[in-house]
């Protein structure tokens, strides 16, 4: 037989055929020769005879030569020689190198789709939720020269007391002005309070999000209206009354068609009319990163749109957030310099009346300084940085885990080419060259996935923002494309095609020839060093995943916690109705009976089982405190409660448990000594231990003003006041009956077992027939409580959904380990069995090995998770990060799961044939 | 020396109708392949290796047929050849062709007898 090869071989030669099909061709007609000399044989010829016959078909005058070299094209000269140059056509050799990855993958669509799709969820999921950091977080505001903008602040002012207003209540008024007319760093400064303006005259409320800005806000951000005309210094005067209003891009989209004739109608704020004088730039959707705003008006107008609860003059009413363009030349640091010179002067200007001595002290101590503004200032930045980022690096960890897989998928089929390789490298191939092949696969597949994934997080985000809009605060962010994303997502593809693809292109390249010849047709799959490095990859997946696993546990056991906690009432088949008098004019007298009155018709409300007023809903975010005293039992004890002003009945309405005494009634009214009721805690830290029933309290109030003394009434148990992750703490309930200066904003609480949509039908009737023009708004209380969690909620899902794709993609990784063990040891296990092994014997020993690469991923992922569990650390509720039962339990599942997954694979060898198995060897 | 040539030519003008045909019942190789035509021909018509590998390699590069290696139990490995699906459109457009063209050939020489 060699020698029919080497006469072929000799014949061919000068034809210069690629190395790998010459030796096709050759094998084959030798081939064909073999079988005719067998055949002469059989038939009685000596072998002499035979040879010669056989070989005068060859001897025919070069005619398979030259008929081959009709039908075959030779080979550039470059990819056969050693030593060629690597450039000259590197592209049109890219360009083969790419067709060619292309057509590997065609040929093999379970595998490419499956790398696709990992790849692309992976990548999409990333970018994601990139793209809502860098809206949250990186992206600058769309206004003139961003960076040149400082936000002033007073960082060293703690414990102020006084009226809070909107969500960022750094300054008061007079402070502002105070500061705009004295500094000196900033070419022009402005200020802003977020708030809402009820655009409906009585009835149920229709809310459009405002911006209280003072007369050069547009203009100190360099924003130009699209119609109309901004403010000026002239529109923000004291005492301006209507001075008009300039609405957003969108606001005048929705509301007016986008039309011109806009400018110059009438809106109505909370009642009062406003002329619509401009419309700002598209694009502009305020100062806070998160929200939007539809109208803004003059801060002057704060007055007039608030009326009686206005704080524009007062010292202690802080409701603004100040930012300022530098000068040319100055730094921010000189700006704080300049600014924390001009403090003692305007804090000595601006100090509250009503401080006592110590409060006094701590405020004209206070220093201003300036902080960097070009991002905008955010509320959502601060409540999701943080969590975003923790997301990031766990999405960040399943495309590691989906790289290995793939990684591991490329090795496999680099072994099978093995033999392929390794006869064009001892041909004289450049290495470079094959391993630029090889990787042409990787780069194909890595630029799919990746713009694949890119498409995908478009809709991903949208679905993450989605899921942080409340029921009260939806959420807007700048969502177009810019180049940081841009060149994230790249990035990603980059590192995830050299992740999953170098590594096995440089082995199949590294392979010896010989020994890749010598393992005969099958190629050499069980090299120690070659299974060693599937074997780590499988480790690895299983370790990352378990961190994963355990964190996911943790998120979505503290959402359990908080979700399922005791806030200390009953949250469910609460509607909340928010309450606006300020239309009626009522006179003061007169308000206490009215919201009596009023209260009584909602009562009578078929269906509704308990309501009562309140000025503070539970667990939304309001809050109210003041410094208590009491002289009890000795010794003084001075420190701040929580409040709330509650009608008779609203414990009754909550489901809060009344422990001793009673709860507050109608015969407490303005004519009789004040009384409160109180919570446990508040007994605790105040009364200390003595029976509370009689004792009194006294709130502090202004220097020279008396204070209210309190009688406590009745104790009632704790319940969670401003956020479900509270402490305990001190709560007072006074009477709404005997306030002085009663609300005119107040709140309902309205229990029924009726569905809360009916409900609401029913109650806006009964508040409608009492006078049409109360405005009101309805909340669902459990959804508002939801809504505080929203972060909680957010981590919980999403780190659930990464780790349980995690455990799938390490699952299928240590199955497609296990299935390649059990095919290289085919012949031992068959071997096993011809000598008597049975099958249990034959599973035992798979499911070890499957065991064994577990555990060791469990061991190494349970000290990771131990370590990186300091991260998640703030995020968690009612568990520490270091949970041995989570950790447990996460190891639980995932070997649970992962060697369920290798049992099929670990029976499919046992079940083998040993006779087939040995035949194949 | 007439005989030859126009043997030649005949062969040349129906070898792709006759490989084809022969792998449209099952796979073959090559060997197997010759040995079919000498004896099913009565030895009338004989390809060697010169001009049956250059064949089959040509139609297996315009799509026709479909060669790849095969390890059978105690056998050597070899290169079977199968119709793909255009090859068997193309075999049986040269059957018709074959088929007319012979008949065609018969009415005009018979019809001169008659």
């Amino acid at each position: 037989m060699s020698e029919f090869k080497h006469e072929v071989r000799r014949r061919l030669a000068h034809l210069n055929l690629e190395a790998v099909r010459e030796a096709s061709i050759v094998e084959e007609v030798a081939l064909h020769l073999q079988d005719r000399y067998q055949d002469l044989l059989a038939q009685g010829s000596t072998a002499q005879d035979a040879r010669l016959a056989v070989f005068s078909e060859l001897n025919e005058s070069d005619l398979l030569a030259r008929e081959l070299r009709r039908v075959m094209r030779p080979v550039p000269a470059d990819a056969a020689a050693p030593g060629a140059p690597a450039y000259g056509g590197l592209l049109a050799s890219l360009g083969k190198d790419l067709r060619y990855g292309a057509r590997a993958l065609r040929l093999n669509p379970g595998f490419s789709v499956v790398a696709v799709l990992s790849l692309a969820l992976g990548v999409g999921a990333n970018t994601a939720i990139f793209q809502l950091l860098d809206a949250v977080r990186l992206r600058l505001l769309p206004v003139r020269n961003p960076n040149e903008l400082v936000e002033v602040r007073i960082p060293t002012l703690k414990g102020r007391t006084g009226h809070f207003n909107g969500d960022r209540e750094v300054l008061s008024n007079p402070l502002w002005e105070q500061i705009r007319d004295q500094q000196q760093a900033f070419s022009g400064i402005l200020a802003w309070s977020n708030t809402q303006f009820n655009l409906a005259t009585g009835g149920e409320a229709r809310w459009a999000r405002g911006m209280y800005v003072s007369g050069d806000f547009f203009n100190v951000l360099g924003l130009r209206p699209v119609r109309g005309r901004v403010f000026s210094a002239a529109d923000d005067q004291h005492g301006c009354g209507s001075p008009g209003a300039v609405i957003s891009y969108a606001f005048w989209q929705r509301e007016y068609g986008a039309q011109t004739s806009a400018v110059g109608t009438t809106l109505r704020l909370q009642g009062h009319p406003l002329e619509v004088v401009g419309v700002a730039p598209a694009g502009f959707l305020g100062m806070d990163v998160g929200h939007s705003f539809d109208v803004a008006v003059p801060l002057c107008a704060e007055q007039l749109i608030l009326g009686e609860r206005n704080i524009f003059a007062r010292r202690d009413g802080w409701w603004l957030a100040s930012i300022g363009r530098l000068k040319p030349g100055w730094t921010r640091e000189k700006a704080t310099s300049q600014l924390e010179s001009i403090s003692p002067g305007v804090f000595q200007a601006t100090l509250p009346s009503s401080y006592n001595p110590a409060r006094s002290k701590n405020y004209l101590a206070a220093k201003l300084g300036a902080f960097p503004a070009g991002t905008g200032t955010s509320n959502l930045r601060e409540e999701y940085e943080n969590p975003l980022w923790l997301l990031l690096a766990i999405a960040g960890t399943v495309l590691l885990i989906a790289c290995a897989n793939l990684a591991n998928l490329m090795l496999a089929r680099a072994s099978a080419r093995e033999r392929e390789t390794a006869v064009r490298l001892a041909l004289g191939a450049s290495r470079l060259r094959l391993l630029q092949q090889l990787l042409a696969e990787s780069v194909l597949l890595a630029v799919t996935g990746a713009a694949a994934g890119a498409l995908l997080a478009q809709l991903l985000t949208r679905v993450l923002i989605s899921f942080l809009s409340t029921q009260s605060s939806e959420v807007f962010l700048d969502l177009n494309l810019d180049w940081r994303v841009f060149a994230f997502t790249s990035g990603l593809a980059v590192v995830s095609c050299l992740l999953f693809g170098l590594a096995p292109a440089l082995r199949a390249t590294r392979t010896s020839p010989a020994a890749a010849m010598k393992a005969g047709g099958r190629g050499n799959l069980g090299t120690p060093e070659r299974f060693g490095l599937r074997r780590g990859l499988v480790i690895s997946q299983v370790a990352l995943s378990l961190v994963l696993v355990v964190g996911a546990f943790l998120f979505v056991r503290t959402f359990q916690n908080l979700v399922t906690l005791d806030a200390g009432f009953q949250q469910s088949g609460v509607l909340v109705t928010y309450l606006d008098l300020a239309p009626l004019n009522l006179p003061m007298q007169n308000r206490i009976p009215f919201k009596k009155d009023l209260l009584e018709h909602v009562r009578a409300v078929p269906g509704v089982l308990a309501a009562a007023e309140a000025s503070v809903v539970p667990v939304t975010g309001d809050w109210w405190n003041d410094t208590v005293h009491t002289g009890v039992s000795g010794e003084e004890v001075r420190d701040s409660s929580y409040f709330n002003l509650v009608s008779p009945g609203f414990f009754r309405t909550m489901g809060t448990e009344l422990v001793e005494g009673r709860d507050l009634n109608y015969s407490d009214s303005v004519n009789s000594p004040p009384v409160a009721v109180v919570n446990e805690t508040f007994v605790h830290k105040f009364i200390k231990g003595i029976d509370p029933l009689g004792k009194t309290f006294h709130v502090e109030d202004a220097p020279g003003k008396p204070e209210p003394v309190y009688e406590i009434v009745g104790v009632v148990k704790d319940t969670k006041y401003r956020d479900l992750h509270d402490l305990p703490t001190p709560i007072a309930y006074v009477a709404a009956n005997q306030a002085t200066d009663p609300h005119l904003q107040p709140a309902f609480l309205i229990r029924s077992d009726l569905s809360l949509d009916m409900l609401r039908l029913s109650v806006g009737r009964a508040i409608r027939e009492v006078n049409p023009a109360i405005g009101f708004q309805f909340n669902v209380l459990k959804t508002q409580i939801r809504d505080t969690i929203v972060r909680e909620r957010l981590m919980a899902s999403l780190s659930g959904y990464f780790g349980f794709l995690a455990s799938v993609l390490a699952t299928i990784g240590l199955y497609g380990v296990i299935s390649y063990m059990a095919v290289r040891r085919r012949s031992e296990i068959g071997i096993r069995m011809a000598l008597g092994a049975d099958r249990g014997r034959v599973l035992a020993m798979m499911m070890r090995e499957a065991a064994v690469l577990l555990a060791i991923g469990l061991g190494i992922g349970a000290v990771l998770a131990l370590l990186t569990a300091k991260a998640a650390g703030s995020f968690l509720f009612g568990l520490r990060a270091r949970d041995p039962g989570t950790l447990a339990l996460a190891i639980a599942s995932l070997a649970a799961v992962a060697l369920a997954a290798s049992y099929l694979p670990a029976l499919r060898a046992a079940r083998l044939d040993p006779l087939e198995a040995l035949r194949e060897e | 020396m007439a005989n030859t040539n126009l043997n030649r030519e005949l062969k040349r003008g129906s070898a792709e109708l006759l490989i084809l045909s022969l792998v449209e019942a099952r796979p073959r190789h090559g060997y197997e392949m010759s040995k079919l035509i000498e004896m099913r021909s009565g030895g009338a018509v004989r390809f060697n290796v010169a001009s049956l590998y250059p064949l089959l390699y040509r139609l297996e590069k315009r799509g026709w047929i479909e060669g790849r290696w095969v390890d059978k139990a105690d056998q050597r490995r070899r290169r079977y050849y199968r119709l793909t699906r255009q090859g068997r459109k193309v075999l049986s457009a040269q059957r018709s062709t074959w088929q007319n063209f012979v008949a065609a050939v018969h009415r005009i020489t018979e019809m001169e007898n008659v």
